[in-house]
């Protein structure tokens, strides 16, 4: 995916201009919110669970060193490779030489986040593989030649009708606009797929240490699919993902899926332990899992930062976010977006390419509301702020406006001065004030100071 | 009235409230007062610092905060017409402070004395003294810091159900942002007033007359919302409803 985080503000600004595009994701996020909100209402123990999972997440990353070695001992002993990766480009190589050495020409994938982080599906292709998406949503969004707009549901912003027009074309079906029917004529097209892949990628929602489990929710089975039927079977697993076990674990099935779309389970929940075994029916004949960094130990060392890597992926944060309602995913230029998008991408990329995502928020609280793990992203994104103040990245005019106007707030009198300037200001400034509104002659300091004489 | 009620008050006024709704904070001064306060406004106070908080300027933030402070510490008890610098004072200047401690407890201290005025008004004054009336149908807008900062939902209703003729109706998604966000809405004007327009919709639903809030910047920005739609209901400041004579 083409980074253009740069272009925020545009993008924004022609987001707002597609008012298909705005319905359609205004509609879907309020609807999982309402999901989340019923579903936290009928569990009593949720605001503990939330604080539970917190620690959960800080004590696994306190110790992350030690919890990634304990897990990747756990892994190897149910006979599965795991391989560290630095980053996306080694663990993108990785993959592709596995799928090379193996003759493998086709890759069936359930839906990851991360390999949307490192831009798996665009390398694998490059050397000649063909790669399908098998959940719905990334399956359309392969086919539309796009990028997520939405962490859990990343074709979100599409109406049945412009699925079915997508499916006519590159399909060659006729024009069903009954979402039944279009996931029946996707489900018959990947059936195919799975029979003729070598490898199936997935990625995970949790890896547990004690027992090298990896832990994968879904609602189409796909993934399971995915990770049983091909003969290799590859995980790409951000590190930040580790827990201590199975008893942890029990806490943020709780939350996740009622945050992510207000089911008290997901459909599919596997836990995968490994390559098939002698004598087992199914599963893959070989098993790997690649760690990956790719920025994670960075922003783990910033300790005031160090929460953005407690995000389980959940999307309840952009479900909430009146800006992500507004101008949905793709304004965000990367793979995340909305609140939780504006606080990693930033620190993923660099503040530089993207100083205006942690502005891109009103601070309204409405994110940090509705996060099962309790990240404080106002208060992250605020941070987030001053670091590009400090580091001037923000332009002169802007920097001596503020210099300016904090001068006035110094002294009465520059404040009373700073309104008069401002009663001028709004005759000559369009947009200097909101449609129809004016200051009046005199604000409430001159009226108390005149009732004092 | 119990033992603790304040018997002099002083007023933070936020700078918003003081260019953009001055009858306001002037009907809270009439308010305060007929319930028996002595009413104190120091001068020389500005701004908070809340605008260049929110923007990361800290070193700035910080500077407007012990001027704040030094203005405010003497105060027996501080009430402020505005949810969002409330929290300012009280939930942010601890955090922009928290390696000086002096500052950190001074802050701490005036804090501890600052009130929200819904907040006040419900702890201190009974409800029966404020006998305000005003016909008509309004909605309550929260705002954020006021709501999800604070934790005030049920005092302006509590306060609003008390004013003689007046009918509350509740919008959809009360809580949820007007678009706002101090320089948010100069940075992207565009989406700021796309998150408005979506508030509007809601009070629209409503039939309301009048749109109420405690917040003099959410005030604004539905104003300007309302206007763009060419409709003719008007923002009103919570205490000045509470200061009506019909």
């Amino acid at each position: 995916m083409n980074i253009r985080t740069e272009q925020f503000k545009k993008q924004a600004a022609l987001a707002l201009k597609d008012k298909t595009m705005q319905e359609a994701i205004s509609r879907a996020s309020r609807r999982f919110s309402q999901n989340r909100t019923k579903a936290f209402g009928e569990l009593p123990e949720a605001e503990a669970l939330r604080t539970r999972a917190h620690e959960i997440k800080a004590e696994a990353i306190e110790h992350l060193d030690a919890t990634l070695e304990e897990f990747t001992a756990s892994a190897q002993k149910l006979g599965i490779i795991v391989h560290r990766s630095a980053d996306g480009v080694d663990a993108c190589r990785y993959i592709g030489d596995l799928a090379q050495s193996k003759g493998i020409e086709m890759v069936v994938k359930g839906k990851s986040m991360t390999t949307e982080e490192i831009d798996l599906n665009r390398h694998l292709e490059a050397s000649g593989i063909q790669v399908w998406e098998t959940d719905l949503g990334e399956f359309i969004i392969q086919l539309a030649g796009e990028g997520p707009s939405h962490i859990i549901a990343p074709a979100l912003h599409k109406t049945q009708q412009q699925v079915a027009a997508l499916f006519t074309e590159k399909l060659g079906v006729p024009y069903y606009e009954d979402p039944e029917k279009l996931t029946m004529v996707a489900r018959e097209f990947l059936r195919d797929k799975y029979f003729q892949a070598g490898l199936g990628i997935s990625g995970a929602n949790f890896a547990l240490a004690r027992t090298g489990t990896i832990v994968i929710l879904e609602n189409e089975g796909n993934a399971r699919f995915s990770t049983t039927f091909p003969r290799v079977h590859v995980a790409v697993v951000g590190i930040e993902k580790v827990i201590p076990g199975l008893r942890e674990l029990g806490v943020f099935l709780k939350l996740l899926a009622r945050s992510a779309t207000g089911q008290k389970s997901s459909t599919y929940v596997s836990l995968i332990q490994g390559p098939r075994r002698p004598g087992e029916l199914d599963g893959p004949e070989e098993m790997h899992i690649v760690l990956l960094d790719n920025g994670r130990s960075r922003i783990r060392q910033d300790v005031e930062m160090r929460p953005s890597l407690y995000c389980l992926r959940c999307g309840a944060c952009l479900n909430v976010c009146p800006v992500y309602q507004r101008i949905g995913g793709h304004a965000y230029g990367w793979v995340y977006s909305g609140p939780i998008g504006s606080l990693v991408t930033p620190q993923f990329l660099g503040i530089q390419r993207a100083k205006y995502l942690p502005m891109a928020s009103t601070l309204c609280r409405a994110c940090a509301e509705v996060c099962p793990v309790r990240i404080p992203l106002p208060d992250l994104l605020l941070t987030l702020r001053r670091r590009i103040v400090e580091q001037h990245g923000l332009p002169w005019l802007e920097r001596k406006m503020m210099e300016i106007w904090g001068a006035c707030q110094t002294s009465p009198g520059s404040y009373q001065a700073a309104f008069g300037l401002a009663r001028i200001g709004q005759e000559f400034t369009p947009g200097f004030l909101p449609a129809g509104v004016q200051l009046p002659e005199k604000n409430f300091h001159r009226i108390w100071k005149d009732g004092q004489d | 009235m119990d033992l603790n009620t304040p018997s002099s008050l002083t007023l933070f006024i936020p700078c918003l409230m003081d260019s953009l709704y001055p009858q306001a904070a002037q009907g809270l001064v009439v308010l305060l007062r007929k319930c028996g306060f002595r009413v104190e406004y120091p001068e020389v106070q500005t701004c908070c610092g809340q605008p260049a908080f929110n923007q990361g300027y800290f070193e700035l933030a910080r500077k407007l905060a012990r001027r704040f402070l030094d203005i405010f510490e003497g105060a027996e008890c501080i009430v402020c017409p505005s949810g969002s610098c409330t929290a300012m004072v009280r939930k942010h200047y601890p955090e922009l402070l928290a390696a000086e401690p002096v500052w950190l407890e001074k802050a701490q201290t005036v804090g501890g004395r600052l009130y929200e005025a819904s907040q006040f008004l419900s702890m201190f004054v009974p409800t029966s003294r404020i006998k305000a009336s005003f016909p008509g149908k309004v909605t309550y807008h929260d705002s954020c810091h006021s709501s999800r900062s604070l934790g005030i939902y049920q005092e302006p209703r509590a306060l609003l159900a008390q004013v003689k003729g007046l009918e509350l109706v509740e919008m959809a998604d009360s809580k949820a942002c007007c678009g706002f966000g101090g320089l948010f809405s100069r940075r992207f004007p565009e989406v700021s007033q796309a998150i408005a327009d979506e508030k509007v919709k809601q009070i629209l639903a409503t039939g309301a007359q009048w749109v109420v809030g405690n917040d003099p910047g959410c005030l604004m920005n539905i104003q300007g919302g309302l206007n763009r739609v060419k409709s003719p209901i008007k923002v009103k400041h919570l205490v000045e409803i509470l200061n009506s004579r019909s």
